[in-house]
């Protein structure tokens, strides 16, 4: 066990008056506090040491017992003992945050045992802890709306995937989160999609972008090709005379407009030409003749 | 029909024991939006997180209205900020 020293954490003198310790640690609360600074683990842990650091030393007799503890810490075990014998009669008047509010340093829950619930005088109730997950799936998947289960906590949840989901797109999930305490409702569960691409494809928002290659005399003469789209083949009719670079789009062969059911974006094709390689003797004299024509 | 989940302003401020002066005033300045039905007012279920949020803000972190509203404001764009670069994230995977 870490000794931790709370008037460090709170930026005080050993001898700060009461004052002085509530200024300090609303001044660092209001740096810290997890509604100011969503989705950083940082300052939730921060948050989290000078919410334990104030609840020791807000209270004068916690405050007694700690001076006394620091001065001889080296008796931890002691300590230990002496503190099993008194009952956890604490009394908390941290910042809840919208957390559990529930999670003190090892060091704190062996002097003081576990934190009762408290706020500004009255018995308050917590909002449970949001919870984060992250689903990998790929652009297959992501094109058509499907049921995934994940496991958080142990519980299974199934969950409908719009199509059209956003690689980086995050869905809340309301009440699956931690438990609320004192009747206090559940948190959410936050899940983040991480999509893959593996595909030829290339996916910008609802818009799909790919390349083809096309054979010389299909690109002077015109002709039909094949192409891969993210429902199936089509047959694609390609003009005589098409040029290396050039572009057709295929509208509605896009992907999923996210939460409007039948709406597409588009496919853009390019063109790449390929010219032919180990010419025989007679097809270079054929390109002679063209050229000279 | 649509159902509206609707939670009565004055039940929410008995059970987080705050004035229900503090709602109105959040309401004047833009924060939530109150509904008065048959001369009682209620909030939209959806909003509660933002309105519990606002109270923490205001009764533990001493933070006063002015300042509720600057954070919010910070905070929306930090939001937008996060979806913009996500978006470029996006954007910049598809170049590479």
């Amino acid at each position: 066990m870490t000794f931790v020293d709370y008037y460090k954490i709170l930026g005080i003198l050993k001898t700060a008056t009461a004052k002085e310790i509530k200024t300090a640690y609303r001044k660092l609360a209001r740096k810290y506090h997890p509604d100011l600074n969503p989705n950083d683990k940082d300052a939730k842990k921060n948050f989290q040491e000078i919410n334990e650091a104030n609840e020791v030393l807000s209270d004068p007799e916690k405050r007694k017992k700690y001076d006394q503890y620091a001065k001889d810490w080296q008796h931890a075990d002691e300590f230990e003992k002496a503190r099993q014998q008194q009952s956890s009669d604490s009394q908390r008047s941290g910042y809840s945050g919208g957390q559990s509010g529930a999670d003190f340093s090892d060091f704190f829950e062996s002097m003081f045992g576990g934190a009762a619930s408290g706020s500004r005088g009255r018995q308050a109730r917590y909002r449970g802890e949001d919870y984060t997950a992250e689903i990998n799936i790929n652009l297959i998947d992501a094109y058509k709306t499907h049921q995934q289960t994940l496991s958080v906590n142990g519980k299974n949840i199934r969950i409908t995937v719009p199509a059209g989901i956003e690689n980086g797109q995050t869905i809340k999930i309301a009440g699956h989160g931690g438990p609320g305490i004192n009747n206090g409702p559940n948190g959410d569960l936050y899940i983040t999609f991480s999509i893959a691409n593996h595909s030829k494809i290339k996916r910008l928002g609802d818009q799909l972008y790919t390349s083809v290659d096309l054979n010389l005399y299909t690109a002077i003469l015109g002709g039909e090709i094949t192409i891969l789209t993210m429902d199936g083949q089509v047959k694609l009719k390609v003009k005589p005379e098409t040029q290396n670079g050039s572009k057709v789009k295929l509208k509605g062969k896009g992907f999923p407009v996210y939460k409007r059911e039948g709406e597409y974006g588009d496919l853009t094709v390019t063109y790449h030409l390929l010219i032919p390689a180990n010419l025989t003797q007679k097809q270079k004299e054929l390109f002679i003749k063209l050229s000279e024509s | 029909m649509e159902t509206e989940y609707l939670i009565a302003v004055a039940e929410f401020c008995a059970s987080h024991k705050i004035e229900i002066s503090f709602i109105s005033s959040l309401q004047r300045n833009g924060l939530i939006v109150v509904k008065t039905i048959h001369d009682a007012a209620f909030i939209d279920v959806e909003q509660l997180p933002q309105l519990e949020k606002f109270v923490r803000f205001y009764y533990e972190l001493d933070i006063n209205l002015e300042g509720i509203e600057t954070i919010t404001h910070l905070l929306n764009r930090i939001n937008t900020l996060h979806d913009e670069i996500a978006d470029l994230r996006n954007k910049l995977r598809f170049y590479e």
